[in-house]
């Protein structure tokens, strides 16, 4: 009854109530100017202009901008810190906190839950594919669940990402907490009704676009694509603020000693995403708006009818999401690395070349987007450019292949979960990097491209580079969050459901494709001869939906065991493992030195870091 | 010791390899090849899929060999060998891709100037694609229009596409090339086709509710047969000459205006709906009033399609243009046969037909 009452009054309810309340008044307020107008009242941009104040009204209700309005007049706002008195502890994770852990934790539950959600509607669309002929959906659900699903799965990715490097790169420089820590909590929450507006989109009307929104298709879905594209976009300022916030802290807050090559590997990982967030995100979101605002109120930009020109979406949008890829597996591999060391008990080979191939990756990544529209009608003269640098990017990434084997190569290895998903995630990225140079000379592309060969191709990537790791993550600290430990066979049995489901499930995807299996159809031809691999797909779909359901069960009964976890269970070097689990307050009691390097295991005697003396400097 | 692993492990990795590329050719499929095109792309396809078999053997067989090989004891707490990297493999695990890289992109670049160059003698055929029919137009034959691409076999063919609406992709998987057909401009494709036979053009770029049925039937003929198709077509009689019922049914197919990708005349819902039983049909309307279909309401609905939305359907889905599309056409047969005709009389005059 209680814990009721504290769930309707905490952020979330209020920012959902805010969220409904502002939509609302924003319909209400065009409606009225359209009617004084002489123009038909019920109509688009109302809609627009109620969905946009609807996520001022979130952040509002949450109280994610209370103290920034009370600075505009003047008023003190102490940040307080600590668990929410008179309340149980768990109410934390449902309102604004500014804490970092807490707000990486709400991250990663958040992405948890969307991921499921995500995942659901692949389930659903997976046993329309089952079959040719349409046998469970319509074409239109059938597209608003593709479409949704991409859009879905990509926030989670998002999230996940925010999850990791909240969590995770204050600990691992010594600091007590991100540099802004109200702007850290605006990252999180402003996602939620980003989040809320991609899934009305689907019960008004939904829309077929896929989640790229090519304009001028756009301008012919159904109602359900603004709030889509508003949802992508409101999601753009998350990520905005997120890794202004990132850089800020670690290019400031390092402990004594901890030089650039002296981070932990995941930093540079962080790093290298959180620049490519930073410097994108804003080529996507003037685009997205763009298209908003050509459909709703008839700017014209895109539509040939009215001068515009559809391949400029493409462009602007593809210089955004290309590299978004790499945001999202640039700390996945930054997970990879950091757990190879510890599970392999040698120092990480090549730590400099790993350090460095990530940058190496987030540059190249903004010279390839090209390639995401090889047959959209470029000239030769463009597109070979583009061919090159797009096979340039398998150079980084084969040093990171080359390097990760060279650390376990006659290392001591052994096999718990967080090892295991490593593994399994360098074999799914491999299988994802082995595909691309084919995506990438054009003359191949040209059979290939918008066909199950690239869903396959990229799925591989995703879960490879970013899945695989980011459960890995989880796994490896889960003790440390919680100071539990999960059940090592329940982590096992996932793990191996896991990975032959999606090696069957992205391998068979790729055979459809280069069999002539299109993109994005709700129904496909039996003259192609792919129907029993649409079934083997189907099965290895719902294997990987149940194996991630004996995960979350994991984690959820084993944070109740009575059980206390051995404080540095994997005996790592990192200095997050040097302290209690789960983390005090504000992290280091004392302030650590870095006096030496960050993964000499085989070195007796050497310390990564020496905590100082209280009374130190 | 050391060395024998080494050896152990490239050794398994050539053999994976191997039995991986073969493994590759046999699971991963391509359609037969029809086109000139096909010959040199499954070149490169083969190539590809040898770098596929080596690098995912070399790198998976090192790893589980590693897994399985370099096992820690559960109760050895010492650590491996303090090895901190190599700055000799660094380099060298650097520039052998490069090259690799660099010789596929030389490579792919000489393939695809050569299927991309102009051939002497092209045949012109003009590709329209719309929501969601395609159409074909023989600027070399006397413009024959025509909902099925016939080609000659041997023959090198140009396409010049445009779209009326969105973005569709003109993709035959047999000839391999692909290409988008944007509105507001005109894209080219170039192939030969080589193999007579029937294949499908399919839709390759997402255009809304209908995507996965944007179907187009294609036929490669022999010389003589492609002749025998033109002349017959051509001896086919003027529009002048038929009926308005004929007329309107052609106009009502994917060559005419497409209106069969939407409207069924068999009683099947596909996305607007079914023209059987249409006429004098009470139809509601989805601001709740009913009104009985007559030739005002059907002139109505056709050129201004947003005016009365039937129940159950959605407004913005039929194209609003094709009060425009119609009078270039009538100006086109007026200029070449010398007579009015009004196409929406025709429509009209083909939907009394399907009241039967
Ligand atoms: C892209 C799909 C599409 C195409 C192509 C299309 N229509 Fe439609 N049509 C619709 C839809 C959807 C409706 C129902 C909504 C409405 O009333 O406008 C409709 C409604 C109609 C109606 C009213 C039917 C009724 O039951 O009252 C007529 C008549 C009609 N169309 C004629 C045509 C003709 C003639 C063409 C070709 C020249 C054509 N349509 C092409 C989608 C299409
Ligand atoms: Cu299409
Ligand atoms: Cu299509």
């Amino acid at each position: 009854m209680k814990a009721l009452w504290y769930f309707l009054t905490s952020s979330f309810t209020r920012g959902l109530i805010g969220q409904a309340i502002f939509t609302a008044i924003g319909m209400t307020f065009v409606n009225a100017i359209r009617s004084v107008m002489g123009l038909e009242a019920n109509a688009e941009p109302g809609v627009v202009f109620g969905a946009l104040l609807g996520v001022f009204g979130f952040l509002l209700g949450a109280g994610v901008l209370t103290d920034w309005i009370k600075w505009i007049f003047g008023k003190e706002t102490p940040l307080r810190h600590g668990p929410p008195q008179g309340k149980p502890e768990w109410t934390r994770y449902l309102n604004v906190d500014y804490n970092h852990k807490v707000i990486g934790i709400q991250y990663g539950y958040t992405s948890l839950l969307v991921l499921l959600v995500g995942g659901l509607f692949a389930l659903i669309f997976r046993i329309e594919l089952a079959q040719p002929g349409m046998t469970l959906l319509t074409n239109d659900q059938y597209n608003t669940l593709f479409s949704a699903h991409g859009i879905v799965m990509i926030t989670a990715m998002l999230l996940g990402v925010g999850a990791m490097v909240n969590y995770l790169v204050p600990l691992m420089i010594g600091a007590a907490d991100m540099a802004f820590p109200r702007l850290n909590a605006f990252s999180y929450w402003v996602g939620i009704p980003a989040v809320v507006l991609i899934l009305a989109g689907m019960v008004v009307g939904g829309w077929d676009t896929g989640w790229v929104g090519y304009a001028p298709l756009t301008f012919r879905a159904p109602l359900g694509v603004q709030l889509f594209l508003l949802g992508f976009y409101v999601n753009g300022f998350s990520s905005i603020a997120g890794s202004i916030n990132l850089i800020v802290t670690v290019a400031t807050m390092r402990a004594k000693g901890m030089t650039l090559f002296r981070m932990p590997i995941f930093v540079w990982a962080a790093i290298a995403a959180a620049i490519i967030q930073m410097t994108a995100t804003q080529t996507v979101g003037v685009a997205l708006l763009m298209n908003v605002t050509e459909r709703a109120i008839g700017l014209s930009f895109f539509n040939p009818a009215n001068g515009g020109d559809p391949l400029l979406y493409q462009h602007l949008f593809w210089f955004y999401s290309h590299p978004v890829v790499y945001l999202f597996i640039l700390p996945g591999l930054g997970v990879i690395s950091e757990l190879l060391p510890v599970f392999s008990r040698k120092p990480l080979f090549g730590y400099k070349w790993i350090a460095l191939s990530s940058l190496g990756i987030a540059l190249v990544g903004f010279l390839v987007w090209a390639h995401h529209m090889f047959v959209a009608g470029l000239d030769n003269s463009l597109r070979i450019p583009f061919m090159i640098s797009t096979l340039f990017v398998a150079v980084p990434t084969g040093v990171k292949f080359f390097s990760w084997v060279g650390t376990i190569w006659e290392g001591k290895i052994s096999l718990e979960t967080p090892m295991l998903f490593v593994l399994g995630a360098i074999s799914v990225f491999l299988i994802g990097g082995v595909t691309g140079p084919i995506l990438g000379t054009i003359p191949t592309d040209m059979h290939l491209h918008d066909t199950y060969w690239v869903v396959g191709h990229f799925h591989a990537t995703m879960f490879g580079g970013f899945i695989f790791p980011f459960f890995a993550a989880i796994y490896y600290w889960y003790p440390k969050i919680t100071g539990r430990m999960y059940k090592e066979s329940l982590g096992k049995l996932h793990f191996w459901l896991m990975v032959p489901g999606f090696w069957v499930m992205s391998l068979g995807q790729m055979a459809t494709g280069i069999m002539g299996m299109r993109r994005r159809i709700a129904d496909y031809d039996p003259a192609l001869g792919v129907q029993n691999i649409h079934v083997l797909i189907t099965l290895a779909a719902f294997v990987i939906g149940w194996s991630v359901l004996i995960m979350v069960y994991n984690l959820v009964s084993s944070a109740r065991s009575q059980e206390l976890a051995d404080p540095n269970p994997w005996r790592s070097r990192s200095p997050e493992w040097q302290i209690p689990s789960p983390v005090p307050e504000f992290n280091y009691d004392v302030p650590f030195e870095v006096v030496g390097d960050p993964y000499d295991y085989g070195l007796s005697g050497v310390a990564y870091i020496r905590m100082a003396p209280a009374s130190g400097d | 010791m050391k060395k024998k692993h080494l050896l152990f492990a490239t050794g398994l990795t050539i053999i994976t390899s191997i039995l991986l590329y073969f493994l590759l050719t046999a699971i991963y499929r391509l359609p037969t090849s029809a086109s000139a095109e096909a010959g040199p792309i499954d070149q490169l396809f083969h190539i590809h899929f040898g770098f596929i078999a080596f690098f995912f053997s070399l790198i998976m067989v090192f790893v589980v060999y590693a897994a399985l090989v370099f096992r820690r004891r559960p109760d050895d707490e010492t650590d491996g060998p303090h090895i901190h990297g190599h700055t000799g493999l660094e380099i060298t695990w650097t520039v052998i891709p490069v090259i690799i890289v660099l010789g596929l992109g030389v490579y792919g670049t000489n393939v695809l100037v050569d299927i991309t160059a102009p051939q002497p003698n092209e045949m012109v055929v003009k590709v329209h694609a719309r929501q969601w029919s395609w159409s074909f137009e023989y600027p070399d034959y006397e413009n024959i229009s025509s909902a099925e691409l016939i080609l000659p076999a041997n023959q090198p063919i140009r396409l010049e596409m445009d779209s009326e609406d969105v973005i569709h992709s003109f993709w035959v998987p047999e000839f391999r090339v692909k290409q988008d057909v944007v509105p507001g401009r005109t894209t080219i494709l170039r192939f030969t086709p080589t193999q007579a036979g029937d294949y499908k053009v399919r839709c390759a770029e997402i255009c809304g509710k209908q995507h996965a049925n944007m179907l187009a039937p294609v036929k490669v003929l022999s010389d003589q047969e492609f002749t025998a198709w033109v002349d017959e077509r051509l001896a086919q009689p003027l529009f002048a000459e038929l009926t308005p019922e004929e007329r309107g049914e052609i106009w009502y197919s994917a060559e005419g205006f497409g209106c069969a990708a939407c409207h069924s005349v068999d009683g099947t819902q596909i996305v607007g709906p079914t023209w059987l039983g249409l006429f004098g049909r009470e139809e509601q309307m989805d601001d709740g009033s009913t009104i009985v279909v007559d030739e005002t309401y059907l002139r109505e609905s056709i050129l201004n399609p947003n005016a009365k939305i039937v129940s159950g359907f959605n407004a913005n889905i039929m194209p609003p243009n094709y009060e425009q599309r119609f009078a270039e056409k009538q100006a086109e047969i007026l200029a070449a046969e010398g007579v009015e005709i009004d196409i929406v009389e025709d429509l009209i005059a083909y939907i009394k037909t399907l009241n039967e």
